[in-house]
């Protein structure tokens, strides 16, 4: 994987964590997780909709939509579990607005890359890897129709 | 230098109360020199979202598991943690924790391998603080470095490993996971990650008592009575068992540890961390599915 294959803002993202020193990665971490942007009010009343993400400890559902041509992702999850909402900012922030074939070439590596594995412990950093192989499957089934 | 123990009514009927504070307890003793009070969650970042005034965080990943080996970590790392949370050898710690100090009773029993002599917890942990609507910081705390010995870690009392599982057939297991881990229905809690066993199902002769049956509605552990009704009656130890509790991959049954042990006054009670993920991965140890207990291998 390399800068020139990575959407811009992800690897920015990569960028911002691994210019810091592990315990100011988690600062990062929280701030995206204050990031992560309220449901639009057309999907707050449709839990139907969204796919809870198994590889997560604490509950987090996503929802991805394809509307010409662009990707959008929605993801929810509770304030007690900054971690996975900051996961879910991460790849909201990183993937919304793209094209669905370049969601799908992001790198299924993409979240251990981010030098977050000693921050937050690879075990958890697995539960966003899990989170972003569901948006792609999302993804794939948006365009399949 | 240890801090009075909370003489609340409630506690005072517990096996061993010196264990236990309340949040009335600890809001009246913050700051108090001598004390310090940890925060460790499931999720390593709660405690950077607000915290009790003046707490440290000890992640249960991150500091108390070793690196490398599947074990915990040593006496000469232990010693620079505490040291750099400003908590020597003879501080009185009090943890708390999200989610019925689940991860909180983690950690203490870790203490416990140590032997550090004065460690309770706050019944109901950073929710039922929350809930009574006290204070919350972000601010970090001052934290003055101390010297804490290094002291190696004494498994006997409290740890089990697989071949003292092996050996214990006879005596009581206490499986305190879900009823689907339980009967094999699946390997990882309900809405859990996958943590890689191979097999699903229980320790032969283990008696199903999922751990948050101890906890009560608002977090706190229940009343002595009610913990005897499930514990003794129920499941049916006695005084002078020798037991041992077990889950996935030991935090929920430091919980249970906690209560057979501290609430309850069982004396020789140990925690199998290996728990299934080692339990359920090993060559040739036997298993039970369903929801019977099984009975006991031959020899």
């Amino acid at each position: 994987m390399n800068a020139t294959t990575l959407p811009a803002r992800l690897a920015e993202t990569r960028e911002d964590f691994l210019a810091l020193g592990v315990r100011d990665r988690l600062q990062l971490l929280l701030e995206f997780s204050n990031e992560l942007p309220e449901l639009p009010e057309r999907y707050a009343d449709h839990p139907d909709l969204f796919e809870r993400v198994e590889e997560c400890q604490s509950p987090v559902f996503i929802f991805v939509e394809v509307a010409d041509g662009r990707v959008h992702l929605y993801a929810t999850a509770p304030a007690e579990s900054p971690t996975t909402r900051g996961f879910a900012s991460i790849l909201v922030q990183g993937l919304d607005g793209l094209t669905a074939d370049e969601v799908l070439d992001v790198p299924a590596d993409y979240p251990q890359s981010l030098g977050l594995g000693a921050a937050v412990s690879p075990l958890r950093v697995r539960g966003m890897t899990g989170m972003l192989g569901r948006i792609k499957r999302q993804v794939r089934e948006r365009i399949a129709v | 230098m240890s801090a009075e123990f909370d003489a609340a009514a409630k506690l005072a009927e517990y096996a061993h109360p010196e264990r236990l504070v309340t949040t009335d307890w600890l809001a009246e003793h913050l700051g108090q020199p001598g004390l310090v009070v940890v925060e460790s969650d499931e999720d390593v970042l709660l405690y950077e979202t607000g915290h009790i005034p003046g707490a440290v965080k000890i992640d249960w990943h991150l500091d108390l598991n070793d690196p490398v080996v599947r074990d915990y970590v040593g006496g000469e790392q232990f010693a620079a943690l505490l040291g750099s949370k400003g908590i020597a050898r003879d501080t009185t710690v009090v943890i708390y924790g999200d989610k019925n100090n689940w991860w909180a009773a983690y950690a203490l029993w870790v203490f416990t391998l140590f032997g550090h002599e004065d460690v309770r917890l706050l019944d109901g942990g950073r929710d039922l603080w929350i809930a009574e609507g006290r204070e919350l910081t972000t601010a970090a705390p001052e934290v003055t470095l101390v010297e804490y010995p290094v002291v190696e870690r004494d498994d006997r009392a409290v740890r089990a490993y697989k071949d003292d599982v092996l050996a214990h057939f006879g005596n009581p297991l206490v499986d305190v996971r879900s009823p689907e881990e339980y009967s094999g229905e699946r390997t990882t809690a309900p809405a859990y990650p996958e943590e890689g066993a191979l097999r699903a199902g229980h320790i032969p002769t283990a008696a199903s008592v999922p751990w948050a049956r101890a906890a009560a509605a608002d977090g706190t552990f229940k009343s002595r009575a009610e913990l005897d009704a499930i514990y003794r009656d129920e499941v049916g130890l006695a005084d002078g068992d020798d037991i041992i509790a077990y889950c996935r991959i030991g935090e929920r049954s430091s919980h249970t540890w906690f209560v057979l042990n501290h609430l309850l006054g069982f004396e020789k009670v140990r925690n199998y961390d290996g728990s299934w993920t080692e339990w359920g991965s090993a060559v040739r140890v036997p298993i039970v599915t369903g929801e019977a207990r099984g009975e006991a291998p031959a020899r």
